[in-house]
């Protein structure tokens, strides 16, 4: 099928950009507002061809697994409040679909992380048995609400996120003096090596049973937003649990692989989930995740982690203003 | 008790984890990329027709869900739940095979890891495991109703 050359020529030059993503939202976000005249809410009419929106949907996750990688967060983070703010698929199906990609992420990084023993499937059981519990009753609530409280929501959230990125530092071996009772008794602790310097490192935890607490939490708003909860796994799992930074890191890619199976399923039974999307989407987020691995030597980690950070800032504030039904002024 | 540092290989328990993942990851993923790929070939004609969906993406879930049955599937309600299995012979819903194929892989884990956790003796994960199964097991139920 040959594309229409009204809206493709129009599009082009913003939309297959996507590795200055910066630039290219933006674009997105003008396009996609009612009545906005912009060339992708042209292109919404019956000039675009079927696979036009799923390729779109592909090269800007290709673009996302890539940013994902060299930012360090998760792709589900970037997902859900860059696709509902800038594509016109409802928040019902985005959410659905970040899932999705949070999971075949994790579920694609967990294998390897068990085998090395980076992720611990001792302090995995019981946080992750917590988490997806309290995933499938956020997922309900998210469903159950309105999508304008849900966007509201999303949005404060996705800036929160960007908050806690700006000031949250990060142990790469917390102090743990002496591990608590009840990781204890549950023998959670473990040994890896470090391969930078060939040091043996053992570790332990603290604080387990606040740590599980808060996990209700994160729980809870993986399922309601379908954002996965990398993002807020590794604070805690790091710096309130005291476990070493690559132990929380492995985990919290780990624990995803069961959180949002719950929640991925209650957004599977209720029909969110439509495979023209989310195909496209695993594809693109598996794929630019291999790009962003190969990227990342040679890449700057500052200017990632800003960009990353203006562009969640970005769909923070659109995904606010959506919610609230205000403009959004770029 | 106290602290005990072991070896640094993982357990046994996780190392057979990682091989039921990474076998169920594998085969959903795979599974999910051919029946895409029969979808979008048209070699299975979808319930609704490809170039149709962008009309109805945009909508919340429960008038999708109501448009698409009265436009094209015609059921008695809604498709929700495991529905879909009625209509796995349509492209699209052939999709769903992989899907749930990576939605499952984490159940079979547990349930293949109790026997090792059980011979050790390991009661408090052996009873963790479990209730992580009821969990992951009637989320995929679909008894778990939600909805605007």
């Amino acid at each position: 099928m040959r594309m229409n050359g009204g809206w493709f020529s129009e599009l082009r030059p913003r939309a297959f950009l996507p590795v200055v993503f910066v630039l290219v939202t933006p674009a997105l976000a003008l396009a996609a507002e009612p009545g906005g005249g912009g060339a992708l809410a042209v292109a919404t009419g019956e000039t675009m061809p079927w696979w036009g929106w799923p390729l779109i949907l592909w090269v800007v996750s290709l673009a996302m697994g890539v940013v994902a990688v060299l930012g360090g967060v998760g792709g589900g983070v970037l997902f859900v409040p860059i696709i509902s703010g800038f594509f016109p698929f409802h928040l019902d199906f985005v959410r659905g679909c970040g899932l999705l990609v949070a999971l075949s992420g994790a579920l694609a990084a967990g294998p390897g992380l068990l085998k090395l023993n980076l992720a611990s499937l001792r302090l995995s059981v019981p946080v992750a048995l917590i988490a997806s519990t309290c995933a499938i009753i956020g997922a309900m609530i998210g469903l159950a609400l309105p999508t304008n409280i849900v966007q509201t929501a999303l949005g404060a959230t996705i800036l929160g996120i960007v908050l806690l990125m700006l000031m949250a530092r990060k142990s790469v071996m917390p102090d743990v003096k002496q591990a608590d009772n009840l990781s204890s008794a549950l023998q959670i602790w473990g040994v890896y090596t470090e391969e930078s310097t060939g040091e043996k490192v053992n570790w332990k935890i603290h604080r387990t049973p606040t740590g599980l607490i808060l996990f209700i939490a994160i729980g809870i708003m993986a399922g309601m937003f379908g954002l996965g909860a990398g993002w807020a796994n590794v604070p805690v799992l790091n710096l309130v649990m005291g476990a070493p930074l690559k132990i929380s890191v492995a985990t919290s890619k780990f624990l995803l692989s069961i959180t949002d199976t719950s929640a991925a399923w209650i957004y599977l039974n209720n029909g969110c989930v439509i495979p023209m999307m989310v195909v496209p989407s695993v594809v693109g987020v598996m794929l630019g995740s291999f790009v962003g691995v190969r990227i990342l030597r040679v890449a700057k980690p500052s200017f990632v982690r800003w960009m990353v950070i203006v562009l969640l800032l970005f769909a923070g504030a659109k995904a606010l203003t959506k919610g609230l039904g205000l403009p959004f002024i770029v | 008790m106290t602290f005990e540092p072991k070896a640094q290989e993982a357990t046994a328990e996780q190392v057979l984890y990682a091989k039921v993942l990474e076998a169920g990851m594998y085969t959903g993923l795979l599974i999910l990329f051919v029946t895409f790929a029969v979808y979008v070939s048209g070699l299975l004609s979808p319930a609704v027709p490809v170039d149709r969906i962008s009309s109805y993406w945009t909508r919340g879930v429960n008038e999708y869900l109501e448009v698409v049955n009265h436009d094209f599937l015609h059921l008695e309600h809604p498709p929700t739940g495991w529905a879909w299995l009625y209509m796995v012979g349509k492209g699209d819903f052939l999709n769903f095979i992989g899907i749930a194929m990576l939605g499952g892989v984490t159940i079979i884990c547990y349930l293949a890891i109790v026997p090792t956790l059980l011979r050790k003796k390991d009661t408090a994960y052996v009873v963790m495991s479990l209730l992580e199964v009821c969990v992951l097991t009637l989320a995929a139920s679909g008894l778990l109703a939600a909805g605007h």
